[in-house]
């Protein structure tokens, strides 16, 4: 009776020593030029943080199992791109993070040519070894500042269908990413067709500052997001925006294709709306500019 | 008598052009980002050549301390300094457009940037340390206490001028408005020291003649 106790009760041994299944394990660490890198393994999920002590700093996630599954509600969102451009030819992501964006992008478009923009060395290094992060001749990464990239782009007259601004996390914005000046660069760089979708936040004293700028540049905008305290997307083009029955009768094709990356553009339809009819920021807000652009100490004034 | 304020007022200056150097340091980074980014090399860039100017300047200063130091001297040097950090407002994007153009590394373009637009400003604030020190010192036995109190008092508002240019100044005004802000300090501390050589003398003339009368 005793004999089949004993493996029973080392089993719960080692359960109890090991970590649980909720644990994080932290599969790699380093410290870059610009922050602390760390990949946690967690499950079956897989994440990138940049910092150690908040747990929102997940830059980037992927379920080791499913990677063609997103994980993060942003990554989603930004997405509602295709709405206006369901066809890009060529993308330019600025911020890697773990890759994934552009891993869905080139499966979804094998034939669209995507650059990869990072300012960061190790997190170009760190997304190809854990994040499955895969160049080749029509994916790049480049370790460049953004605005330098997109400089040198506008020198060598390139044009891009999307370009994906995802360079925040929470904890630092790069100021000169966020300028009317940049945002001037960056619309000129996109194709007569081109759309621009930028990852950022709404929870801050920042949010009326940005959403002033942007408008100024791009005139109406969308705002993409499910949770008003969390992050935005700010989907705008170089065209005027077209009307929201135009984009409904896009959605069923894009449904189709979206589905099996887990994103839900329906529902994503359902929660966007025009920054022109929200107005939710004052009048008289300041245009941020390569002169007056103190970003992170608007970000942390609430 | 206006030599008691002598002095406190050397050191004040002192205090401001610490104060000026180090702000326009930090708004370095600001100036440059557009055509160089913000990689950790546009620091790297600007804090080497604020290193070396200084390093000049302190050199400059000592050499020019040597003949007839006089507080319009001393002066003149703030009014100079005023001046040539004004092309930091006015002509940086050209300049910087014109580097970015010409070289590809961001390296060394931002190297070249930074040199362009505040190597001459730099050596010449930096002038003025060794310059206070040499208008402060009555005698060798006090040489290295005063030289103390210069470092004191000048690194102190080095620290000042970062910490309110990088928390404060630039949540309010543009970079260019705060060049100005400045640059127009600069020239009204060389104003006030030079109209202060002029008092300091007479009274001293009539000092004298005073002298002369009672013999």
């Amino acid at each position: 009776m005793f004999k089949p106790a004993l493996p029973t009760l080392m089993l719960l041994l080692l359960a109890a020593c090991s970590p649980w299944p909720g644990n994080a394990e932290v599969v790699h660490s380093e410290r870059s030029l610009y922050r602390n890198i760390m990949v946690e393994d967690k499950g079956d999920l897989r994440c990138l943080r940049f910092n150690v002590k908040q747990n929102k700093s997940n830059q980037s996630c992927l379920y080791k199992s499913q990677p063609q599954q997103l994980v993060f509600n942003y990554t989603k969102l930004l997405f509602s791109g295709l709405m206006l451009n369901s066809k890009p030819g060529s993308i330019l992501i600025i911020g890697l993070g773990g890759g994934t964006m552009s891993n869905t992008l080139h499966q979804l478009y094998p034939k669209a040519r995507i650059e990869n923009v990072e300012i960061d060395p190790a997190v170009i290094k760190v997304a190809r070894e854990y994040f499955g992060f895969f160049e080749n001749e029509r994916v790049t990464a480049t370790d460049q500042d953004g605005r330098l990239f997109i400089k040198r782009a506008l020198m060598k007259k390139q044009q891009y269908d999307w370009i994906i601004l995802d360079a925040f996390n929470g904890e630092y914005i790069p100021e000169h990413l966020l300028t009317r000046e940049f945002l001037l660069e960056a619309k000129q760089l996109l194709s007569d067709k081109g759309i621009l979708t930028s990852n950022t936040f709404s929870n801050s004293g920042l949010y009326a500052y940005e959403s002033a700028t942007y408008y100024d540049v791009f005139g109406d905008y969308f705002n993409v997001r499910n949770n008003k305290n969390e992050n935005r997307i700010i989907l705008t083009g170089k065209q005027p925006l077209p009307d929201i029955q135009t984009l409904g009768r896009r959605l069923p094709a894009l449904d189709r294709q979206l589905k099996p990356f887990g994103v839900d553009i329906k529902e994503i339809f359902a929660h966007m709306t025009l920054a022109s009819q929200e107005r939710d920021w004052p009048q008289d807000t300041r245009v941020l500019t390569d002169q007056y652009s103190p970003a992170n100490l608007l970000n942390i004034d609430k | 008598m206006f030599t008691r304020w002598q002095n406190p007022l050397i050191y004040s200056l002192a205090f401001s052009s610490g104060f000026t150097i180090m702000g326009i340091e930090l708004l370095g980074g600001r100036i440059l980002a557009p055509f160089f980014g913000s990689s950790i090399h546009i620091w790297g860039s600007i804090i080497t050549v604020f290193m070396v100017s200084l390093s000049f300047g302190y050199l400059l200063g000592g050499k020019f301390s040597t003949r007839n130091a006089s507080l319009k001297r001393f002066g003149i040097i703030y009014l100079l300094g005023g001046i040539f950090i004004l092309p930091i407002a006015l002509y940086a994007n050209e300049i910087m457009q014109a580097i970015f153009l010409q070289i590809e590394d961001s390296r060394y373009g931002s190297l070249l940037a930074a040199s362009a637009l505040f190597f001459l400003p730099t050596v010449i604030l930096g002038m003025l340390s060794p310059y206070s020190v040499r208008l402060l010192v009555k005698n060798k036995n006090e040489s290295g206490q005063v030289a103390g109190i210069l470092y004191f008092v000048s690194t102190l508002g080095s620290a000042l001028g970062t910490i309110t240019t990088s928390f404060y100044l630039v949540l309010y005004l543009e970079v260019n408005q705060i060049i100005f802000t400045f640059s127009a300090l600069l020239l009204l501390l060389g104003l006030i020291a030079i109209a202060a050589d002029k008092i300091i003398k007479n009274t001293a003339i009539s000092v004298k003649e005073q002298e002369v009368h009672h013999v």
